[in-house]
């Protein structure tokens, strides 16, 4: 590596400049910004218009999510992880039940996996239809922008049928999913599957050889892969670099050895390569979607959630005749489970890249210690090294190729 | 790549520093001193065999009550290999400290800064060690289990004046 790779904070740009040490001019971006995707500040060093140092200044979105689920028992913590990623809420639940039942060591029936899987790449596609709207509306191109949310709005729509909540789903619980799917739930799939290869093309056609898209984004924004796994640069942005890595190959979880998908890469690792890559990758999720219902559809009716009723309550109707179950439903509900003495990790790709998971367990039913491996704050660390020496414009569309999103960066 | 291969060269090379060594559900966790923390990931990045490349996480953990009090947890991936190991350090009060990552792993900037912040573990070594979540004029570490939830006053129109009167807010 020819220099060593920096990640400035705010004061290392603002401090020389006020002490007047320097003849650049420093320049506030944000937090009230639309561009910046959420209330993200950026300090800017600037000579003219090329930017010469950019230091985010994260932290406004702070809830102390982290904080406030030492508190709850783990079960009542789902509820919490969908509030980190916003467009991702179904892979914050993935993630957190994942942690949670690896500590407890149970098993999951095959149909709440399928479901899980199905459900998650839904989920990607509709993550990345928010980042290409509003990737192209930065860049001036309003119609992708619409074009993208009607589809969206038919992906929240199904997630209404399963959970009843467009975005604050919270339906991947621990042992399972919150509740079956509803009879109609494979048939609305399949309805969104039959058009949406067809409304890919559609995106395409409106940018993929448009002109003035090529001119914003090839050779823009660019990063090596030996640089981006150094700054931790994961998930599409660092599948732009070249480097084949999916978590969901590379340490299957939820049954994705069993799917056959390919993982996009590729080459020059600008924001060109990074749009082609997402692209790629809303097209691997419909096939991944279309295995799935296939499989439900042949697996048929079956249990959702963990025959282990130290951590799933029985169904109601045992609890009539059976005092064991009552018992178990009641201590459930009075006091929650305890995973035994440990930590865990658990890392799965979500759409903005590697969402990992560590939890601790002191043994009590409340957990110890959560930590959230948040992609999106980690791949801000990259955004000054891929920002110097570019114009402020080439910023706007480096933060979008980014694809942040605030509550999970600042958790 | 497995955990049994991974802890004999660790204890090939920094045998003498390894402190502690678990496997919970096929997940190897190594708890090293301070020194060897550094060194063993050191020696997992460098390693042409090995290539513990990619530092996926870093977090804290307060175990009030225990010795040392605080642990520092660093997750370390081989993208080669496919295979994920687990490094631990403890430090203890009035100063928790451990060797800082981040001049091996730039992506441990953030994740330090973000542990110092939250929880007071400092580390040596880093180039910013800075809050990154909260204000700088806030006082105290959130995650810490003796700063109690709910300490923090939320100020309506009704009782801010009585609730910033008290706060170190930064003024120019």
């Amino acid at each position: 590596m020819a220099e060593p790779i920096t990640v400035p904070t705010p004061q290392q740009i603002i401090e020389p400049a006020v002490a007047g040490r320097t003849e650049t001019m420093v320049l506030n971006m944000g937090p009230h910004h639309p561009s910046t995707h959420g209330v993200l500040r950026l300090v800017l060093e600037l000579d003219g218009e090329v930017v010469v140092n950019v230091a985010p200044d994260v932290g406004y979105l702070h809830t102390g999510i982290e904080k406030t689920m030492e508190s709850k028992t783990y079960q009542k913590a789902v509820v919490l992880t969908d509030r980190m990623d916003y467009l991702a809420p179904l892979s914050n639940n993935l993630c957190y039940a994942l942690a949670v039942e690896k500590l407890l060591g149970v098993e999951i029936p095959e149909r709440a996996q399928i479901a899980r899987v199905l459900l998650t790449e839904l989920q990607r596609i509709s993550s990345h239809l928010v980042w290409l709207g509003t990737h192209a509306l930065d860049l001036a191109a309003m119609s992708v922008f619409l074009y993208a949310f009607r589809e969206r709005e038919q992906i929240l729509d199904i997630f209404e049928l399963v959970s009843g909540a467009r975005m604050m789903t919270s339906y991947f619980r621990i042992g399972g999913l919150a509740y079956d799917l509803p009879a109609d739930f494979i048939p609305t799939v399949e309805q969104f599957l039959a058009i949406m290869p067809s409304r890919i093309d559609e995106y395409e056609d409106l940018l993929t050889a448009n002109p003035l898209w090529l001119e914003r984004t090839v050779g823009v924004g660019v990063i090596d892969a030996q640089s981006a796994i150094a700054l931790g640069l994961t998930g599409a942005n660092l599948r732009a670099t070249g480097v084949a890595y999916d978590v969901r190959k590379a340490m299957p979880y939820s049954g994705y050895e069993t799917y056959s998908f390919e993982i996009p890469i590729g080459k020059n690792g600008d924001i060109y390569d990074r749009y082609r890559v997402r692209i790629a990758e809303m097209r691997q999720s419909v096939k991944i979607v279309q295995q799935a219902t296939e499989r439900l559809r042949e697996l048929g009716p079956g249990p959702v959630v963990t025959s282990d009723r130290k951590v799933a309550p029985p169904p109601k109707r045992e609890i009539t005749e059976s005092m064991e179950s009552l018992i178990h439903h009641f201590k459930l509900w009075t006091e929650g489970f305890k995973p035994p003495r440990g930590d865990a990790y658990v890392s799965i790709e979500s759409p903005r890249g590697i969402l990992g998971c560590y939890v601790v367990s002191d043994g009590s039913p409340k957990p110890w210690r959560v930590h959230f491996r948040a992609p999106s704050f980690i791949n801000l660390q990259s955004l000054a090294h891929m920002a110097k020496g570019r114009m402020v414009a080439d910023l706007v569309a480096l933060i979008a190729s980014l694809d942040p999103v605030l509550g999970e960066v600042d958790r | 790549m497995d955990n049994q291969t991974v802890l004999a060269a660790l204890r090939d090379n920094v045998g003498k520093e390894i402190l502690a060594v678990n496997e919970f559900r096929g997940d190897l966790s190594v708890t090293l001193t301070p020194a060897g923390y550094l060194a063993a990931a050191q020696f997992l990045r460098d390693d042409p065999e090995l290539a513990y490349t990619f530092l996926e996480n870093l977090c804290g953990v307060d175990y009030l009550g225990r010795k040392p009090r605080f642990e520092v947890v660093a997750h370390l991936t081989s993208m080669r290999h496919r295979h994920r190991v687990c490094l631990k350090v403890g430090c203890d009060e009035p100063n928790p400290t451990v060797p800082s990552l981040t001049p091996l792993f730039p992506t441990a900037n953030y994740q330090e800064r973000e542990t110092f912040d939250l929880l007071g573990i400092h580390f040596a070594g880093h180039p910013s060690l800075t809050r990154i979540l909260l204000p700088d004029d806030w006082v105290g570490h959130p995650l810490r289990k003796d700063h109690p939830l709910g300490d923090e006053e939320v100020a309506f129109s009704f009782n801010q004046d009585r609730i910033y009167a008290r706060k170190p807010f930064a003024r120019e």
